[in-house]
């Protein structure tokens, strides 16, 4: 069937692409991208990859192509995907290959109708954000009718419903939402150029799954609701959600007290902000108490996730401030996180000949303050509640702090660097289900060199160093030093060479990981290969994470936008 | 036998779509948002010279360096060709709100907008960040670069350069 698909792609391609050159004739456009990675996997018994570590297959890829057809009011596309199979650390119910998603779509200037799989989010997404992150293998996309209307000028309404892709196949669950906004400086003419803005919005979204517990007197219908405000006055902008869920048992709450909880679940995130030329500060809360929402109530891990809960903390982008990352804890976390940018003036004492920026930030998580409630198996069995607790209460349970700051400046013309100092205590308990809270200092130096207009070489040095564990020695893998040279030609060409090296502990051999690497890229097209060892660990976007098992082997990447 | 009949397949099909290449476009129509929460159609998109968007993030480094390097000659781009600079974020709810103050901290004059669920990247067909274009003033993508390293902004400068008196890019 998919291969019958393909030939008659093929036999399209062609056409439109002359169509196209004809220019004057509108039979409208397509374009979209191509992305392929594949990667060798061998033996390497130092970085603990031993022969049964090695796929039988040798080398394993994932591939995707997106296309888009856009005519008007109309457009449709489909996206075909390859794993073949799929990489190490992908969830192997990807194995295989055909046309994952498919739409079609119209819209108008009020009106927009979308059949097919959809990517949607409401408000903050504390209720429902389907997304696709391919790093983490996260395609949650809804499958069915999404239906957006503009009434008047600032009114937006949009109702949905559909199945959540799993892999290959749909999650049990249907689920059915609307949301509404109104953005007051919009609707009414009044307050066109007010300096206050102000917007509220507000969603329900529900899912319905046949219960079939003989133990358990699941609900079928978990509902959800939250209401959102926006509001800014020149450079103060405030931005709050509250969400509210009923009762939804499920296999992510009873990992609490191996129960199914039936107690409801909340979540508030606050943001704050205050800026002007030269200076920024955030503030930001969140709080989550029994927050997990999936259309499969036995699911778990990165399947099925109807809403999105982000992590409070800093994303950072160096390799060591981002080895021990915080993930999010949907059955109960309190957090704030504070941040302040600063750019020192050009021609000031501290900001020398071209300005220094330097970035302060503060994050911690705890546990939720809770009082178990008494469990007693012949009464409360079909709707144990778990616990209770307080809104503003907060757990003596430490779940992940960090502070960091940030330097960067440019020296001369040619010369510039990035300076940053981290201090974090992580618990590895609860983050990653192992072990116990460690600590790590890690610093970063960056070096950029510009040769010529064209030429730079940019040097990257990293160190991470943990505490010692209760019987004395270095916690996790140990310590980490990383050196790194690179050397880009522009627009063309880039190459790099990395070691990354762990001193190991009784647990770890002591290792280098390097790794080379070149690539080139033409316009949206990049070609990349390479060759070297990849540390086992986490990879984590917006709190959401993935394992990453260790590998060594050449690796090669193609993206190509059309 | 199976599978080099396939990546045989995909491979001619997507030449086809490359050749196809030739032809400029428009920018599509998506909702995304202002730093202020409301809804902004990037239909609107619009300069009276050259427009230069970047997709970027605050988690993105080399993204970073490209909108300084862009910073630094705005002021003297801006009196040459009338160049008009978006920055489109895709940071999520995550760290959406730090954009703001993160972009003022930095004092970038730039069009800050936040697409929040990446639909305006998935509409433009962005694979990573960064992933430039640059607009003529009639809103056509004449150019479209992926990744960044220092110096690409020579290029970018040749091409606003030659769009500000009116010659015709040719795809390279």
């Amino acid at each position: 069937m998919t291969k019958k698909i393909i030939i008659f792609l093929l036999y399209l391609s062609p056409i439109i692409s002359f169509a196209q050159e004809e220019g004057k004739k509108n039979y409208g456009q397509i374009h979209g991208n191509f992305e392929t990675i594949i990667q060798t996997y061998q033996i390497d018994t130092i970085i603990g990859v031993d022969s049964a570590d090695v796929p039988n297959e040798k080398a394993l890829s994932n591939s995707y192509l997106n296309l888009t057809y856009t005519k008007g009011k109309f457009s449709a596309g489909i996206r075909y995907e390859v794993y073949m199979n799929t990489l190490e650390g992908y969830d192997k119910r990807y194995n295989g290959h055909g046309i994952a998603n498919r739409y079609a779509s119209y819209t108008s200037n009020e009106l927009e109708i979308t059949v097919g799989n959809f990517y949607e989010q409401f408000g903050n997404g504390l209720i429902l954000r389907t997304y696709e992150e391919k790093t983490l293998g996260i395609d949650n996309s809804l499958d069915g009718i999404r239906l957006k209307y503009k009434p008047i000028k600032g009114i937006k309404l949009t109702g949905l419903i559909g199945k959540q892709r799993l892999y290959w196949t749909h999650g049990p669950g249907i689920i059915r939402g609307i949301d509404g906004e109104i953005s007051f400086n919009e609707t009414f003419k009044k307050l066109e150029n007010s300096k206050t803005r102000f917007l509220i919005g507000g969603s329900f979204v529900s899912k319905y799954q046949k219960a079939e517990s003989p133990k358990y007197n699941y609900p079928e219908n978990v509902g959800t609701f939250a209401g959102r405000f926006n509001l800014s006055r020149n450079s103060f902008i405030l931005s709050t959600e509250y969400a509210y869920k009923i009762n939804d048992p499920s296999s992510d709450n009873a990992t609490l007290y191996n129960y199914p909880i039936f107690k409801s679940g909340n979540a508030l995130f606050i943001n704050a902000s205050w800026s002007k030329k030269g200076i920024g500060i955030l503030l930001s809360a969140l709080r989550l108490d029994n927050m997990s929402f999936r259309s499969d109530r036995n699911a778990s891990i990165n399947d099925l996730s109807i809403n999105y809960l982000p992590a409070i903390a800093k994303t950072h982008t160096y390799s060591f401030p981002a080895m021990y990352p915080f993930s999010t804890q949907p059955n109960g976390q309190i957090g704030f996180n504070a941040e302040i940018f600063y750019t020192f003036k050009r021609k000031s004492l501290l900001g020398g000949k071209y300005g220094t920026t330097v970035n302060l930030n503060f994050s911690q998580v705890n546990s939720i303050k809770i009082e178990k409630i008494k469990y007693n198996e012949v009464d409360t069995l079909a709707h144990y509640n778990g616990y209770t607790t307080d809104l503003f209460g907060v757990g003596k349970e430490l779940y992940f702090r960090d502070f960091n700051i940030e330097l960067h400046k440019k020296v001369h013309k040619k010369f510039k660097f990035s300076l940053i100092y981290m201090y974090e205590d992580y618990n590895k308990k609860i983050i990653q289900g192992k072990d116990s809270t460690l600590h790590a200092d890690i610093g970063v130096l960056d070096f950029t060199y510009k040769i010529s207009s064209k030429h730079a070489i940019r040097i990257e040095t990293q160190i991470l160093s943990v505490n010692k564990n209760g019987s004395g020695e270095k916690n996790d893998y140990g310590d980490w030093y990383t050196g790194m040279l690179e050397y880009t030609f522009s627009p063309h060409w880039f190459i790099a060479v990395t070691d990354q090296y762990n001193t190991g502990n009784t647990h770890h051999n002591s290792a280098h990981y390097y790794n080379f690497s070149a690539g080139y890229v033409k316009g949206a097209n990049r070609i990349q290969v390479g060759y070297g060892r990849q540390r086992e660990g986490i990879v984590c976007v917006g709190g959401v994470c993935r394992f990453v098992p260790a590998a060594s082997g050449f690796n090669f990447t193609l993206t190509s936008s059309f | 036998m199976k599978r080099i009949s396939f990546i045989l397949l995909f491979s001619i099909f997507f030449s086809g779509i490359v050749f196809s290449q030739e032809t400029s476009n428009k920018l599509p129509s998506v909702d995304i948002k202002t730093l202020t929460g409301e809804t902004f159609n990037t239909s609107k998109i619009s300069n009276d010279g050259p427009i230069f968007i970047s997709f970027w993030a605050t988690w993105c480094k080399p993204c970073i360096k490209e909108l300084i390097a862009i910073d630094e000659n705005y002021v003297d781009w801006q009196e040459e060709t009338n160049l008009k600079v978006y920055a489109i974020s895709i940071d999520d709810t995550k760290s959406m709100s730090r954009v703001a103050p993160f972009v003022n901290g930095r004092a970038w004059e730039f069009e800050v907008l936040l697409d929040a669920n990446s639909d305006f990247k998935r509409a433009m067909n962005v694979i990573n960040v960064p992933h430039s274009f640059i607009l003529d003033k009639n809103g056509k993508i004449v150019w479209q670069h992926s990744s960044y390293s220092p110096g690409d902004e020579e290029e970018i400068y040749e091409i606003i350069k030659k769009l500000a008196v009116g010659e015709e890019i040719k795809h390279k």
